[in-house]
């Protein structure tokens, strides 16, 4: 066993653990967050998705020794009923759930993708999320959602954009 | 009913009301001392807290208001995440004229919720909300009538506006329901005396007409989405307890085999960690979850030399085409129905033509997206246990049995859990918490591994299923013979109400049990000299096998409609008939001919007397048409397949659903369960087989069983809904489900003029 020092959403936490625990069970346990799931513990479906230094990261094959001082995001502290990320805000209108235990691979993979180049055609949206899981086959409004969200993000950008334009010449 | 009790009728009179400020819930102890609890009181998880659901027969069972005049619903079912939860509380809300953002719904306790049976066929709305609906009327008509005391009217001078009572010629004067409810209802209702999916409820007051409805059949916000968005939800897997161990369990490597020696030396590493043993049954169990995980796997675990249990894989449809038969349709399942297949045999035999296939579905896993997990607390002579259970009434008097403690000393709390479509692994870990629980005396969480949730959890029956039919000169047909044969979807039973029926009970020593069902189709075609029956075989072990058999969505009937609508299909193409054609003109229930009709409308269905012209791009399109009614649902699927011919790649691109449910609900949901059932079919379809050698499953992860991933979901899913506000609302969380092997079937029929018999449906290369 030994202590160690994350950065969980921002904050700084302890846990003690030992160096091939998966970062998982540190979230799961001692830090008792809700999103990241154990699904299969072999990096095969992506319920345990968090993102590392801006990268989806399955947290159920990533030794805690191995984490350091990345900047770890969860689902957890992604957005809030009255803030919602623009990706959860997509998810809720959408109703892109069914049990809602793959959610969270779902959300955090497309958050970390989306916070980087918010564009996506349907194609690259499927090419992106290709590889998790979803068992109770919820894949049609998963894809509305992040279709919503791309353009949602994708025209906050060119406001963005624009605005820093304007600020700019003004 | 003293083999339910938590229930005890009991007479208004004896009851003594407590004040008190906040909602009031009552509840009885065991001393059958009526007391009230408030609704914070009642949610206390321990099972100190006294049963709050005091009989069906009470209308403070099923719903409870708060002091700001929202009111709790008590249901005893529960959302498998399509949004029955948000239904029920529409149908309250719209009886007692509240919004539906002021009704919560409180599922699966078996200290709080009435025994509706727990998920199951399709019955959430169907079956569950009937109580719900006749309570909330009856409530409504007993605050409007207090109203109508307070403020000196009679009651049909008052209407209700979002839980505010009024005079209808003078909105001013009004009383709202918190003001009206400080002593509960105290009121009776009629019950038929029944538990389970057929039990029903109902007071003085009728329910609403659907013409009246301004909630029922308007698109409502599923209130279980923000929850799992934004990761507040509570699932099974998140309860802790204090000082609580963490349970994992060791499988033998060879099915049969059972532990000879255990060296528990060999988990010294880990200081907390510790073995349990009990019969055939061993755990690890560790305060650090990891800890119990790591010394799972390392234990060195001496098992007995066996037999291998199981043929090889290859032999599967051998064994069930030469085993006899263990059990048959005129024997088993719900009651029996005799049958006899040589008067439509001697007619195929004397036709002019005949038309016979065979069609092979493999074991199927549930494969859940989380593996079984369950916690139990179990001491002093009571068991309290969170579960996912889909039956927590049932699972309560399972574990009571197992226990051997009385039901009202066993408190199962159902959590939400990874969606569970049938008798899946949800009810095992439980149980295996209890037993560890029961030995260590202290709380236990048991969470099954990957391997486990794939390789041990009960698998849908594989089958072998014959058809046979009869054309005269003409092409009509005179003889139709549908027989399917396959393991028994009883092999587990589809609630966990015995031990027997568990992978623990088995291996500390209680025998399992022996209950047969397959299906045979129940659409209303009418084909002359006509024969439809089943038989089963035996499993192959009869102790703790990872493959028993199980319910798996709709049961069975899956594997029966992709066997009798592809069938139908290969008849109207040797008819030289069109698919739709031929069905219509042997169909008599109005409502699957108008579902039929719908579909080809949407799809724009193109008649097809032959096969179509050879195709000859790379891509070849095909589209193929399916039927199902069960459950109180009617559909029509048309497939739309593409077949890249260089590779035998199926996609299926279009999806066409027709959908009658009778009454509408919430029709925002409908859709996205429907697009649910049509996605786990395609997977269920295309990619779906359990694998196995002699020893044992070999389906063990996402890897060795793989199901549909997102590049090959449709492009498109189009549905049409018929609402039928005139008759009761039907099931919808299978019926669709059950359409999807064959449509696609028969759509890659018609793209390649290969028909496929055996599911998953795969294509080698096309020249
Ligand atoms: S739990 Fe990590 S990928 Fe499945
Ligand atoms: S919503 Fe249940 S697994 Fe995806």
């Amino acid at each position: 066993m030994a202590s160690y020092s994350l950065m969980i959403d921002g904050v700084k936490r302890e846990v003690d653990a030992d160096a091939d625990m998966p970062l998982l069970y540190a979230l799961r346990g001692d830090l008792a967050h809700k999103g990241p799931k154990f699904g299969c513990g072999l990096a095969q479906c992506g319920a345990c998705t968090v993102i590392l230094n801006g990268v989806a990261t399955r947290s159920c094959v990533l030794p805690v020794s191995a984490v350091g001082d990345a900047k770890i995001r969860t689902l957890d502290g992604l957005g809030t009923a009255a803030n919602p990320h623009p990706v959860q805000a997509a998810f809720i209108a959408e109703e892109a759930a069914q049990c809602g235990y793959c959610t969270n691979g779902w959300i955090m993979t497309t958050v970390a993708a989306l916070e980087k180049t918010p564009h996506a055609s349907d194609e690259q949206i499927r090419t992106l999320l290709s590889g998790l899981k979803c068992r109770c086959g919820t894949h049609m409004a998963i894809m509305r959602a992040v279709r919503r969200a791309s353009d949602v993000m994708t025209r906050s950008t060119a406001d963005n954009a624009l605005f820093t334009d304007a600020m700019q010449e003004a | 009913m003293s083999h339910s009790p938590n229930f005890s009728a009991q007479s208004p009179g004896r009851r003594q009301f407590l004040k008190r400020s906040a909602a009031l819930v009552i509840a009885i102890g065991n001393t059958g001392v009526v007391s009230l609890l408030t609704l914070d009181e009642a949610e206390a998880q321990s099972l100190a807290a006294a049963p709050r659901a005091i009989g069906p027969k009470s209308l403070d069972t099923w719903l409870a208001f708060d002091k700001a005049g929202n009111v709790t619903a008590f249901f005893g079912k529960m959302d498998m995440g399509q949004g029955v939860d948000t239904a029920i509380a529409m149908v309250v809300a719209e009886e007692l004229d509240l919004s539906v953002a002021r009704v919560s719904v409180v599922m699966g306790d078996t200290h709080r919720t009435p025994n509706q049976g727990g998920a199951s066929g399709s019955s959430g709305c169907r079956l569950g909300a009937i109580a719900l609906r006749n309570a909330a009327a009856e409530a409504r008509r007993v605050l409007v009538a207090r109203a109508g005391e307070k403020l000196g009217v009679a009651a049909d001078q008052l209407q209700v506006t979002n839980g505010v009572v009024q005079l209808k010629s003078d909105k001013k004067r009004s009383v709202s329901y918190r003001d009206l409810i400080n002593e509960g209802f105290a009121t009776d209702l009629d019950w038929n005396s029944r538990y389970g999916n057929n039990l029903t409820v109902k007071g003085i007051a009728n329910p609403k007409a659907p013409a009246d409805y301004h909630v029922v059949g308007k698109p409502a916000a599923r209130k279980d989405i923000p929850g799992k968005v934004l990761a507040t939800t509570e699932y099974c897997h998140h309860v802790t307890l204090p000082g609580m161990l963490h349970g994992r369990i060791i499988r033998p490597p060879v099915a049969n085999a059972v532990p000879v020696s255990v060296d528990e030396s060999s988990i010294a590493a880990w200081p907390d960690a510790k073995v349990v043993r009990k019969g055939d049954f061993i755990a690890v169990v560790a305060a650090s979850e990891w800890h119990a995980i790591k010394a799972a796997r390392e234990l060195k675990v001496t098992w007995s030399e066996t037999t291998p249990p199981f043929p090889p894989m290859e032999k599967l449809f051998e064994y069930i085409r030469q085993t006899p038969a263990a059990s048959n349709s005129a024997k088993g399942g719900f009651g029996g129905a005799a049958y006899d297949p040589e008067p439509a045999l001697a007619a195929i035999r004397n036709a002019a033509r005949q038309v016979e296939a065979e069609y092979e579905v493999p074991f199927q896993s549930h494969a859940r997206m989380g593996p079984s997990v369950g916690l139990a607390d179990v001491k002093n002579g009571e068991a309290l246990i969170w579960s996912d259970t889909q039956k927590p009434h049932d699972q309560r008097d399972g574990l009571a049995k197992f226990l051997g403690l009385p039901p009202d000393k066993v408190r199962v709390i159902w959590k939400p859990g990874p969606g569970s479509y049938g008798r899946s692994d949800s009810d095992e870990a439980a149980f295996e918490a209890a037993l560890l629980s029961k030995e260590l005396g202290v709380p236990v969480r048991v969470q099954w591994m990957r391997n486990e949730g794939h390789g041990w959890d009960p698998k849908a029956p594989a089958c072998v299923i014959s058809c046979k039919a009869g054309l005269d000169e003409n092409a009509n047909i005179n003889g139709w013979y549908f027989h399917a044969k396959g393991f028994s979807g009883w092999d587990v039973n589809f609630n966990a109400a015995d031990p027997r029926d568990t992978l623990v009970g088995q291996l500390t020593g209680i025998a399992k049990g022996d209950a047969h069902n397959f299906g045979a189709p129940s659409e209303s075609y009418v084909f002359p000299n006509a024969v439809k029956f089943w038989e089963t075989v035996p499993t192959f072990l009869a102790k703790a096998s990872p493959l028993r058999t199980s319910h798996m969505r709709a049961p069975q009937e899956p594997q029966v409609h992709f066997a009798h609508e592809s069938f139908i299909d290969e008849v109207a193409h040797a008819a030289g008939s069109d698919p739709v054609a031929l069905r219509l003109r042997h169909m008599k229930d109005p409502r699957e001919i108008a579902v039929l009709e719908a579909v080809a409308k949407l799809s724009k269905w193109k008649p097809r007397t032959a096969k179509d012209p050879k195709q000859t791009g790379s891509i070849l399109h095909g589209r193929g048409v399916s039927v199902c009614s069960t459950f109180g649902g009617y559909v029509a699927t048309v497939a739309e397949v593409e077949v890249d011919r260089a590779s035998g790649r199926i996609w299926p691109r279009r999806i066409f659903v027709a959908h009658d449910c009778g009454l509408i609900i919430n029709p925002q949901a409908l859709r996205t369960t429907i697009e649910g059932n049509v996605v786990q079919g395609l997977s269920r379809t295309l990619y779906e087989e359990v694998r196995f050698d002699e020893r044992n499953v070999l389906s063990v992860d996402w890897l060795t069983y793989p199901i549909l991933d997102i590049r090959d979901a449709p492009e498109k899913i189009e549905i049409v809904t018929i609402n039928r506000p005139d008759q009761p609302a039907g099931g919808a969380g299978e019926p669709s489900h059950v359409t999807i092997p064959a449509a696609v079937a028969n759509a890659v029929f018609a793209a390649t003029g290969v028909r496929v018999r055996r599911l998953p449906l795969r294509l080698d290369k096309l020249a």
